[in-house]
Formats: structure tokens, C-alpha cells, sequence
């Protein structure tokens, strides 16, 4: 699950790492007082969407009164950010951050994962600080400094010190920057996050380490330990139908296409898309209905599927294993008489009672297209939606 | 010869008494599969269905029953100690079929495995087989054939669509693990073709991946270098946008790394029979061993 920067922000003083003094605002008036309450003479205000690239976007502007506070908390609320995470259709800014303006003397990289590789924490630091990791570690790999974490042990002392040489932090500024990365490995830890990313991570003229910017993104299985942290979840930055979907516990991603999938099992379901696009078509989601696949939840599927209106044929691939292919077949009919679908439907059923399956199917009255092999289902499915 | 599990496997359940522990032990029964207790903390002292001991920790199941593997269906908040427990009564082999279990929880109670004779398959997987031996997991007994094809997959009913390919052909398996769809889990592609290098009645390996991480990357850098059979390579999500967690847990593109594209050129590079379509497998896999 992702955050916004200033729940991650939140996360961090919790941790007593520090952050700029700061607020959240959702009206101009109220960014400019917040504003007023941190007071000085400068001041960031930054939208608050997922995705990255904000500050080439448009959204995060300095301000050098009051006055332009206000005005630029209200160029900015209401936008629509596009950044290139975000697609080109952008993302409606609904909130921003007020922080004060820091004097910068530099800006590093600070960031946290779970390599999957040698299976432990990883911490990363960099002294190109401000620029997209990924292009460093591509074009200058030398300048990424990591410390794989022993998580039996945690964070030692030693594996901060590797990393704050590395950055050539020295005297006062060194123990903040050893303080900063052992508490953010604490943070890190505790919350069970997936990812931490601090960029920039400032060194202020004060010779003070700040986190400028916070991303901070957590283990979906862990959440049920962690009821602040899911208590972050903030559904306008999800589609609203991967949100049904996952009230009927389904898996449902959006994709551009206009074929519609209902597998059971994510590797399976992955596959279907696969083949669909071999044969020339477009997948228009994904879909999981998981190992039950019962009429219920094909319904649902159903549903999700049929709200887009670009999909033009459906393609189900069901391959029954405990689940047997007659239920689900049920499920298909039942489903599809229900909804009155009116675009073609590809059934593909194999494994237990798939025979069995398929015949509750030709005798529903309904007009499937039934197809034996994932191959044929796919080139079936393609020229349903009318692409060859 | 197989590998991991055989005839001789004396299974525990752990989790037996629960609704999905019951339900898949006795399917593993029905199969053939040798179980010997269940462990379920509280509920020591009973009989499971009346047949099968329940005790309430491993260490006595493995003493009094002489448990060597442990099947496990505990719930995700507390898998994790269940996997420890299981470590720590000195059973050789561990398959967790649970799915959700966090992903920190996992890394520690794998790295607790370090230096033990025990082998974990999972977690978030269907299991293992060796078919006509063993079966534990929960996949559908009837699609799998005893044979020469080893095979290991990421995926649950991706494994099932590979094997019954085979089958239909008349081409049996030695043993099929899905290895499971979590970023941390208990064997890699690795541990395994190892293991069936050694194996003599594996004649070829199905390899089924899928974006995430790099695991196929170091399998294919493993089969360039020691892998003596042929392999029979499929990776699934081609069409998977990045930055999205496609079901598994594991399986998302992030930071650009982790694509269907890289992980194919790689196994290709390794000489390993790549399949562009998932409908292509069996059919490859019958072009390679001459059938």
C-alpha cells in the first residue's frame, strides 16, 4: 500500500526522524495558516498524489510571502497533476503540504527495500541526490552505496557508519546522518514497510539531515498488525473499480484494452493476457477470481468487467482443480442470464468435470463460445472483439 | 527417484483440524499420501476424522509418529511460528501452502533455516508432488502422471495448465513443486534444479516464472553453468504494466527491473527452450524429449 508524503512524514517524527515543520492544507485559506503557525519567510507547498515527478509537474512551488501561499495553494488544489507516473490523464490534487523552506546546502538519496535476492533489508545511499535513483544506479552505479542488513542482528552501528562515510558526512552532520538511517531501519522494521525513500535527503547550511521529501509504501499482508498504517489507505488514489473489486476479494487490475479476463489464479490469469496479446488483441484487465471461482464471485467478476464500457468480448479461463468446471459453469450462466451480457463470451474450462462444464454451458440457451485449448480460446476471443 | 518427497514421506498436518487443513488432508489421503499426525496446540490427545493422531506440538508428533515433513495450513498471523516450530523439530522437509503471510515475517524465519537439514517449499504455493507417491498440496491428484519431467513454477493453476499439457501427451512427471508466489520464499529455482541435476529420473525441467525480482535471471546464469538437462522455459506477464502487483506478491516490475523480457533473454541465453505462448509447453516439451 502507498502513502502520501505527509503520512510517511507523520511515520518519521514518530521515529524522531527529522522532517520539515509542516502541514497538511485542503483550502488556500488554510495553507495560508499554516504558513502563519510555521512562520519565517519561506515557504514549499507541495500537491500531495501518489506518484512521483511531482516538482516537474507544476506541483510543488516555493513561496516568498503569505500572500503567495494562498495564491499558489489554490493554483495547485484543484489541479490536475500529470507527472510520468501518473499516465497522461494526471491526477486531481486534493490536498497539499505547507512546509517551511530550507536553507539547502545539499541534497543526497536515502532509500530502503527488501532485496529479494539475498533476502534481507537493504539500505542505499547516494551523494546524487534529487534525480530519479533508478538513472543513477543505470549510469552511474559506482555512486549507489548499500548496506545489506543481517536481520537477525539489525541495524549495527557499523552498517550506518559505511553509509555516512560513503556520503563523506563528517563530525556532527555524520552522527545525525548515523542517528537518521538507524531510525528509519526502526521505522522501517516496526510498520513492516515494503519501500522508504528519502529524496532529496537534505544537509541543511545548519549542518542539520532533514527529509526533504518521504515515500514510504507497505506490505498489503502485514496490514492487519498495523491498523494506523491502513488507516492511511486514501481510496481517491485508487480506481474506484479495483476498489469494488477488492470488496468481493477479487484481484482486478485495469488495462487499456477491450478484451476482458476472468482466470482463476494470478500466474494463470497472467498467461490469459499473454495469449491475448500473441494473438493480436488487447487485454482490458486482469483478473483473479481466485481458487473458490464460485457463481457468487463470477458475478461480481462479471460485473467489474462489464462496468467498462470499451470491453467488447469476454474471455473466461477456468482451470479446475479442487474447484470443479460444472460449479463454475453454473456460475457463468447464472451470471450471464443475470446480467443480460450482451458481448460475446469465450468459455474455456478445463480440468475436473470440464465435460460436465461444458455442456450446463450448451444447454444454457445462452450463445457462449466454448473453445477446448487456451490457443483456440484466445484466437476465439480475438475475433469476438472484432480486431481480425 | 524423485526429489524432495517420496512413498516413504511420513507427513504432519499442521493446522489438520482447521477448515482448509481438513479438507486438503484428506485429499492428500485419497491420494495415497503417507500421513501420520496433525498438530494442532490444544487439541493434542485427539483423533483427526478418527484415524490420524493429533498432538499439540511438532517435537512429539515427530517422536512418537516419526514425522520427517510438515505440511502446513496455519492462518498468516501465525505461520510464521509454525514454520519455526516445524524447523526446530528437526523435520527435513517443510511446505507451507499459506497464503498473506508478511513478507518480513517470512525473511526471518527463513533465515532461521540456515545451517539445518530442512528444505521449506512455499509459502503461498500448492505444494509438491511426486506423482503415484506423494502428494502434498493442493493440487488435483488425477492431472499428474509419474515421468521424466521435473517441473517448478511460481504459479498454482499455471502449474496445473503445464502438466496437464504433458499428461495429455502421455508424458509423465518425477516431481512438480510450485514453489509459490511470494518475494521471500523457502526454495528458489535454484535450490531446486539442483536437486534435480542430481536426480536420475528426471529427464527434463519445465521452468514457470513470471516478472519479479531476478530469480529466473540467476536460474538461467545456474543452467548456463551447471544444469546438464534440457529445461523448457515459460515466464507470464508480458503484458503486465509495471509498478503493479499482479496478484502474487511478488510478482511486480519495480524500478524497471523484474520484466518478462529480461528473465526470457536470460533463459534463452542459457540454452534453455523458451516458450512464447503458455499453449506451447507441452508440445515443446514432447518436440525436446523426442515424443
Amino acid at each position: 500500500m502507498k502513502v502520501h508524503e505527509y503520512q510517511a512524514k507523520e511515520i518519521f517524527k514518530e521515529y524522531g526522524i527529522p522532517v520539515p515543520k509542516g502541514g497538511l492544507a485542503t483550502t488556500p485559506q488554510e495553507a495560508r495558516k499554516v504558513a502563519e503557525e510555521i512562520g519565517g519567510d519561506l515557504w514549499v507547498v507541495k500537491a500531495q498524489i501518489h506518484a512521483g515527478g511531482r516538482g516537474k509537474g507544476g506541483g510543488v512551488k516555493l513561496a516568498r510571502s503569505l500572500d503567495e501561499v494562498e495564491q499558489l495553494a489554490s493554483q495547485i488544489i484543484g489541479m490536475t497533476l500529470v507527472t510520468h507516473q501518473t499516465g497522461p490523464e494526471g491526477k486531481l490534487v486534493k490536498k497539499v503540504l505547507v512546509e517551511q523552506g530550507l536553507n539547502i546546502e545539499k541534497e543526497l538519496y536515502l532509500g530502503m527495500v527488501i532485496d529479494r535476492s539475498t533476502e534481507c533489508p537493504v539500505m542505499m545511499a547516494s551523494t546524487e541526490g534529487g534525480v530519479e535513483i533508478e538513472k543513477v544506479a543505470a549510469e552511474t552505479p559506482e555512486k549507489i552505496i548499500k548496506a545489506f542488513i543481517d536481520p537477525a542482528l539489525g541495524m549495527l552501528p557499523f552498517y550506518a557508519r559505511k553509509l555516512a562515510f560513503g556520503l563523506g558526512l563528517t563530525g556532527d552532520t555524520f552522527k545525525k546522518g548515523v542517528s537518521f538511517m538507524t531510525k528509519l531501519y526502526q521505522a522501517f522494521m516496526e510498520k513492516d514497510a515494503s519501500l522508504a525513500e528519502i529524496n532529496p535527503l537534505v544537509i541543511t547550511k545548519e549542518g542539520d539531515i532533514i527529509a526533504l521529501d518521504a515515500k514510504m509504501n507497505f506490505d498489503d499482508d502485514a496490514l492487519y498488525r498495523h491498523p494506523d498504517v491502513a488507516a492511511m489507505r486514501d481510496p481517491d488514489e485508487e480506481d474506484p473499480l479495483e476498489v469494488e473489486a477488492k470488496k468481493y476479494h477479487l484481484n482486478f487490475i485495469k488495462l487499456d484494452g477491450n478484451i476482458g479476463c476472468m482466470v482463476n489464479g494470478a500466474g494463470l490469469a497472467m498467461a490469459t493476457m499473454d495469449i491475448i496479446k500473441i494473438y493480436g488483441g488487447e487485454p482490458a484487465n486482469f483478473l483473479d477470481v481466485g481458487g473458490a471461482a464460485d457463481a457468487e464471485r463470477v458475478q461480481h467478476g462479471f460485473e467489474i468487467i462489464l462496468s467498462e464500457p470499451g470491453v467488447k468480448a469476454i474471455l473466461v479461463n477456468i482451470f479446475g482443480g479442487i474447484v470443479r468446471c460444472d460449479r463454475v459453469a453454473q456460475g457463468i450462466a447464472q451470471a450471464a442470464q443475470h446480467l443480460e451480457v450482451k458481448v460475446p463470451i469465450v468459455v474455456r474450462l478445463e480440468g475436473t468435470n470440464s465435460k460436465e462444464g461444458m455442456e450446463i454451458l450448451d444447454k444454457s440457451g445462452l450463445s457462449f463460445i466454448t473453445a477446448s485449448s487456451m490457443a483456440e480460446a484466445a484466437e476465439k476471443v480475438v475475433q469476438a472483439a472484432g480486431i481480425k | 527417484m524423485s526429489i524432495l518427497v517420496n512413498k516413504d514421506t511420513r507427513v504432519v498436518v499442521q493446522g489438520i483440524t482447521g477448515k482448509e487443513g481438513t479438507f486438503h488432508t484428506k485429499q492428500c489421503i485419497d491420494y495415497g499420501t503417507n500421513v501420520v499426525a496433525g498438530v494442532t496446540p490444544g487439541k493434542g490427545g485427539t483423533l483427526w476424522e478418527g484415524k490420524v493422531p493429533v498432538y499439540n506440538t511438532m517435537t512429539e508428533a515427530v517422536e512418537k509418529e516419526g514425522a520427517n515433513a510438515a505440511l502446513i495450513f496455519v492462518p498468516p498471523a501465525f505461520c510464521a511460528d509454525a514454520i519455526a516450530e516445524a524447523v526446530d523439530s528437526g523435520v527435513e522437509v517443510i511446505v507451507t501452502i499459506t497464503e498473506g503471510i508478511p513478507t518480513l515475517d517470512v525473511m526471518k524465519v527463513k533465515r532461521s533455516m540456515k545451517g539445518k537439514n530442512v528444505r521449506m517449499v512455499g509459502p503461498n504455493c500448492p505444494g509438491v508432488i511426486t506423482p503415484g507417491e506423494c502428494k502434498m498440496g493442493i493440487m488435483p491428484g488425477y492431472i499428474f502422471k509419474k515421468g521424466p519431467v521435473g517441473l517448478i513454477s511460481r504459479s498454482g493453476t499455471l502449474t496445473y495448465e503445464a502438466v496437464w499439457q504433458c499428461t495429455e501427451r502421455d508424458i509423465g512427471q518425477s516431481t512438480c513443486i510450485g514453489i509459490g508466489g511470494d518475494p521471500i520464499i523457502g526454495s528458489t529455482q535454484v535450490d531446486l534444479l539442483k536437486l534435480f541435476n542430481e536426480d536420475p529420473e528426471t529427464e527434463l525441467v519445465v521452468l514457470i516464472g513470471e516478472i519479479g525480482g531476478t530469480a529466473e535471471e540467476e536460474a538461467a546464469a545456474y543452467i548456463k553453468a551447471e544444469f546438464t538437462k534440457p529445461v523448457v522455459a515459460f515466464i507470464a506477464g508480458r503484458t503486465a504494466p509495471p509498478g503493479r502487483r499482479m496478484g502474487h506478491a511478488g510478482a511486480i516490475i519495480a524500478g524497471g527491473k523484474g520484466t518478462a523480457a529480461e528473465k526470457m533473454a536470460a533463459l534463452r541465453d542459457a540454452g534453455a527452450y523458451v516458450v512464447e505462448s503458455p499453449a506451447e509447453i507441452g508440445a515443446t516439451v514432447a518436440r525436446v524429449l523426442g515424443k
